[in-house]
């Protein structure tokens, strides 16, 4: 079995290998052509290790988000400060922070904005579940059933280290897909939004 | 070309010339070089932005007590290859209710733009692809068709954000071509000649710095910061200030299209800096004291090209010292440093140099 | 106190009177607005601290704070309405410019309309919600309300009814903007809104025209969810709210908690909960100053100021456990005593800190670019800022000495030495310095607090359940932006049947309309800044 791993850390250092050793699995048994598996390598090495962020942050977790970007924890020695505001532009989201109702047609529209290849992590227990907000009338139970949602990663807030584990594992992820079918994750993404349609995406306004 | 440095790309060029000359036919020859010229821009060009995006990178992390990329590659070196890769494949996102037409065009025009500029650079000893006699003014010409694909690209794109941006832009790059125009002009009424070889050889004993003394020091502190407001740097950068308009007129490209204009503001810092090289500091010219024969002799062991680039690259850490420190401007404080002082003091300054050109106050030979 | 209900009773004849910490005045709607108004204007009650919404199940009602900002007294006035199918209340938005607002709050939680507010759109909620969320009967299943990815229905009319000189109440529409006007959307994805708010600004060239700020995308209905809590799980949203003022807002809470149980706190936990609040502060502050400048273009700031930041978050980890939400302090007391290191490490912080605010006024204060951003841009008088409910260091930049720990002393600060920063020139350079002051300012605090950490227990012996007895209390204090006050009303069980959140963030984030017009795009963004509004904590 291929071991994947990224930024340098020993395989058995990671958690959830046992994840991603089912996706390895899964790539093995599509199969696929010599010429197309290195041309595979090539692009994953490329989005792997060029993440960029999209700068969203509704509460909490954000302020723990700008300090990763801080001198300590340093988000940039993996080359992830390239905060892009433009989610044209911007590779990952990460949900930092609780969706409430009026706030889920503004974020799925950000999600669809993002330009292929792109991801989501669910940061912090509002993002993932609702956190201590659940019972709320005003908030959504988890991200889940409006996006695609790649690595979660819990704590309210996390801490600045989870973060920079739940994008290593996020890069890690992207290392196992494959550019034309078999295990891709876009495939995966396309059954999500055909599950979950926007019928019209136009602001209503009423007079 | 004399020999000013170890290295002299003359001969090498002039030696491949006629050696193509020798197997084919003149028109084939002629086109296989620009063919050839043509691919090593694009080469140089990327590896430069390349080069030049992680080097900000670095510079800022260390300003800001990090390290910056570290991880991709030894050292974080492949970190912008990655990005640039991962670029290449992102998708080109095609929008509704756009002048699809325009919008496509728009990076490109301002990614020849540069591109045209770059190609007027002296890289080096008999290393200048291009040496006629209106060098300057071709660069002149050609940094002001960025401003078009800008503009377009911020109407094009149909977007509130991007129209401000690109109105913003178009304000500040009229205005501020103005004076990276009129200090360059200051320049040109000294050397007397728009020849960048020329201009290159003018300064092998003195840079135009220390010969023209006051006048060229005033004329090169107002081009370092016309020049910044041309690149869309900060503390000028408000065509794409983040903090007010998202990502100003590149906000709805995305993938290369997006990579193009990343890629020419980086290599338009590199531009500025090498015009900055050329007009002040002697372009490739070794630093050389007349009369110390020793000295210079050592001077030029250190290959052209490494002058060039060298001193390039201490103008653009300056250029980005100045984004890294300070902040914004506000458009209208932006329009008021222009017109209400710098064009005045260029103004000053381009009569104070005709005057010491005419009175002869200046060190050393001028090339006429 | 008693001269005043006199006096007032000679006025309006059917009001009744509730002695307490804080005279309630019960007042019937008719006289509401006359009675606010020759308070106001009489008797200098210029203050609306805040407007609470209740819903007593036979009736509908608000009870209003009131304060002088010249004797500091309080008083709450109390008025209600029995029909609840159509509540109407008189408004007191032509008196106090943040009432508007507030009122509009109670509109969106109770449904009850306000006659003559000029604006009573919903403010949190979309307009197609069903039912009022904090009205007792509730409807609170999701298929009411689903989770919708549709975008929201919006309008370009703001609602309003007009009392008519006959008596008679007229429903009427207005455009909040011209038909030809420019608008650009700015948020709720913005990196400058510092969160999920949204500015409706319509702009000519780039010269703001007006504002119509648009919240609601972080509203999580904290006060309702409180109600179903006991009160020892209410505490930790505190730290959810304003997450720099996490501290000060548990201290608020416990203090209001502790006054309505009669609970004693322990002079080591009082010396401890100060300490904590001054910690945040000051890191609170320093995170202001780096965002600030880096929405400025100043982006090196940021990370010089998240030093400092950082090692404040590590002395509060090695005693509360965590970096952010520290849930620490807790009725009675606080949860663990001090971690062996804390003096030394809060003695190194203080060392280092004069030489940081050195080093952030040589980088941006004394800057030339930074002080032609800043001064006189967005400009607050005195009056307006009074009117518009702006405390802490903006207030204060303004020359309005508001600061709670000097007008309403709580805890220690009685007996602690230190200025109230105050600047007159309103702007935003006024309320940049003052929150770089205000560092310094707490440096002096802390020392003096050190000093006298006495010894003894941490937490006083409360019960496993607290139940408050029936009645109503009102606490303020002071947060990292502003006053923030609590309102807890008990029916005797062991949760709260109704606790507000007066945050000092609604109103900030309200008076940017006002100080931004005529204003550049730019300029937006710096006012924004140095109102230094929580997005959370204005939504609650």
């Amino acid at each position: 079995m291929k071991q994947v791993t990224a930024q340098g850390m020993p395989y058995d250092a990671w958690k959830d290998n046992d994840y991603i050793e089912k996706l390895v699995t899964e790539l093995r048994e599509s199969g696929t052509n010599v010429l197309v598996g290195s041309l595979d390598k090539l692009i994953n090495w490329g989005r792997s290790n060029s993440l960029w962020p999209l700068t969203f942050a509704t509460s909490c977790c954000g302020i723990e988000f700008v300090s990763l970007g801080a001198a300590r924890f340093d988000m940039a020695r993996f080359g992830w400060e390239v905060a892009r505001a433009s989610p044209r532009q911007a590779d990952f989201m990460m949900v930092a922070g609780t969706i409430v109702h009026r706030m889920v047609p503004v974020f799925r529209r950000l999600y669809d904005q993002l330009a292929e290849p792109k991801y989501v992590i669910a940061c912090g227990s509002c993002a993932i579940s609702g956190g201590p907000f659940r019972k709320s009338y005003h908030v959504a139970k988890g991200i889940e059933d409006i996006v695609p949602v790649d690595v979660f990663c819990p704590g309210c807030p996390p801490r600045p280290e989870a973060m920079i584990y739940s994008i290593m594992q996020l890069s890690r992820k992207i290392k196992v897909e494959r550019f034309f079918g078999g295990v891709n994750r876009q495939e995966n993404q396309k059954e999500f939004l055909a599950a979950h349609p926007i019928e019209d995406t136009s602001a209503a306004n009423i007079d | 070309m004399s020999n000013y440095t170890i290295d002299n790309f003359s001969s090498l060029t002039t030696w491949f010339d006629t050696m193509l000359n020798n197997y084919m036919p003149s028109w084939l020859a002629t086109t296989l070089e620009c063919l050839l010229v043509g691919v090593g821009l694009l080469l140089v060009y990327s590896l430069l932005a390349l080069f030049y995006i992680l080097y900000e990178r670095k510079i800022c992390a260390y300003f800001q007590c990090r390290l910056g990329p570290n991880r991709v590659g030894p050292w974080g070196l492949l970190q912008s290859c990655a990005d640039m890769f991962k670029i290449l494949i992102k998708e080109l996102i095609s929008l509704n209710h756009i002048d699809k037409f325009l919008f496509a065009l728009a990076p490109y025009l301002v990614i020849i733009a540069s591109m045209l500029c770059f190609a007027v650079l002296p890289w080096g000893n008999g290393l200048q692809i291009i040496d006629f006699n209106i060098g300057i003014f071709f660069l002149l010409a050609c940094s002001s068709i960025g401003v078009l694909g800008i503009l377009l690209a911020g109407w094009s794109s149909n977007n509130k954000f991007t129209l401000i941006g690109a109105l913003r832009s178009g304000a500040q790059m009229v205005s501020y071509e103005l004076s990276v125009g009129l200090s360059i002009l200051t320049m040109v009424v000294f050397a007397g000649t728009m020849n960048v070889g020329e201009i290159v050889e003018a300064q092998a004993d003195h840079w135009f710095i220390f010969s023209a003394h006051i006048p060229a020091i005033i004329a090169f502190v107002i081009y370092l910061i016309a020049g910044t407001a041309e690149t869309n740097r900060g503390p000028f950068d408000l065509p794409e200030a983040e903090s007010e308009l998202t990502a100003g007129y590149h906000t709805e490209y995305s993938g290369i299209h997006f990579g193009f204009f990343y890629l020419a503001e980086y290599l338009n810092l590199f531009i500025v800096s090498g015009v900055a090289t050329l007009l002040f500091f002697g372009g490739w010219m070794p630093f050389r004291i007349e009369g110390w024969d020793g000295f210079n002799q050592i001077m030029g062991y250190i290959p052209s090209v490494v002058w060039f680039l060298g001193k390039a690259f201490i103008i653009s850490f300056i250029i980005i010292w100045f984004k890294w420190t300070y902040p914004r401007l506000r458009i209208d404080q932006l329009l008021t440093l222009e017109w209400k002082y710098l064009l005045p003091i260029n103004l000053v300054n381009l009569a104070l140099m005709v005057w010491i050109v005419t009175e002869k106050l200046y060190f050393g030979q001028l090339p006429q | 106190m008693a001269i005043l209900q006199e006096k007032i009773s000679k006025i309006f004849p059917e009001a009744t009177f509730e002695e307490g910490e804080i005279l309630l005045v019960n007042i019937p709607d008719a006289k509401l607005h006359d009675l606010v108004k020759s308070l106001r204007d009489d008797h200098g009650f210029d203050y609306l601290v805040t407007i609470v919404g209740m819903d007593w199940v036979t009736s509908l009602g608000c009870v209003y704070y009131l304060t002088s900002t010249e004797t500091k007294e309080f008083i709450s006035i109390k008025t209600q309405t029995t029909d609840r199918d159509n509540p109407m209340l008189h408004s007191i938005a032509d008196l106090y410019a943040i009432g508007g607002i507030y009122e509009r709050e109670v509109y969106d939680f109770f449904g009850i309309i306000f006659i003559n507010n000029p604006d009573m759109r919903r403010l949190f909620l979309n307009i197609d919600w069903v039912g009022f969320p904090f009205r007792k009967d509730y409807d609170a299943s999701p298929e009411i309300n689903p989770v919708s990815t549709q975008s929201e229905r919006q309008t370009d009319y703001t609602q309003s009814w007009i009392e008519m000189p006959d008596g008679s109440i007229k429903e009427e529409k207005t455009r909040i903007f011209n038909e030809d006007d420019f608008v650009v959307n700015i948020g709720p994805q913005h990196p400058a809104t510092h969160g999920v708010l949204r500015f409706r600004t319509a702009v000519d060239g780039e010269t703001i025209q007006k504002i119509d700020v648009y919240m609601g995308y972080i509203h999580r209905g904290v006060e309702k969810l409180c109600e179903d809590l006991s009160y020892m799980q209410t505490l930790h949203f505190m730290d959810r709210l304003d997450y720099f003022s996490a501290h000060n807002y548990h201290h608020g809470l416990c203090l209001a908690i502790e006054k309505a149980a009669g609970i004693e706190v322990p002079r080591r936990a009082q010396v401890i909960r100060t300490m904590m609040d001054e910690l945040s502060r000051i890191a609170s502050h320093c995170l202001f100053i780096g965002t600030f400048c880096m929405d400025l273009g100043a982006t090196t700031m940021l990370f010089y100021t998240l030093r400092v930041r950082e090692q404040i978050l590590d002395i509060m980890e090695k005693t509360c456990g965590a970096r952010m939400t520290f849930n620490y302090d807790c009725i009675g007391g606080v949860m663990a005593d001090l971690d062996p290191d804390f003096i030394k490490d809060v003695k190194e912080l203080l060392a280092v800190l004069p030489k940081n605010v050195a080093e952030y006024n040589k980088l941006f204060t004394g800057n030339v670019v930074a002080k032609s951003r800043l001064t006189g841009v967005g400009v607050l008088s005195n009056a307006d800022a009074k009117s518009w409910a702006i405390t802490g260091p903006s207030g204060r930049a303004s020359g309005w000495a508001c600061d709670v720990r000097k007008t309403h002393p709580y805890s220690v600060y009685s007996e602690l030495k230190f200025d109230q920063v105050i600047r007159t020139e309103g702007d935003s350079m006024a309320r940049f310095k003052n929150r770089v002051d205000e560092i310094l300012q707490s440096k002096g605090i802390l020392e003096q607090l050190i000093e006298m950490l006495p010894e003894g227990e941490y937490c006083a012996k409360v019960p496993k359940v607290i139940k408050l007895p029936a009645g109503h209390w009102f606490q303020v204090v002071e947060g990292c932006r502003g006053l923030f006050g609590v309102y807890i009303e008990s029916d005797g069980s062991a949760k709260p049947y109704r606790l507000k959140l007066a945050t000092p963030g609604l109103p900030a984030g309200a008076v940017v309309d006002h100080i931004t017009r005529g204003q550049k795009i730019a300029d937006l963004i710096t006012i924004g800044g140095s109102m230094d509004y929580i997005v959370p904590d204005m939504d609650r």
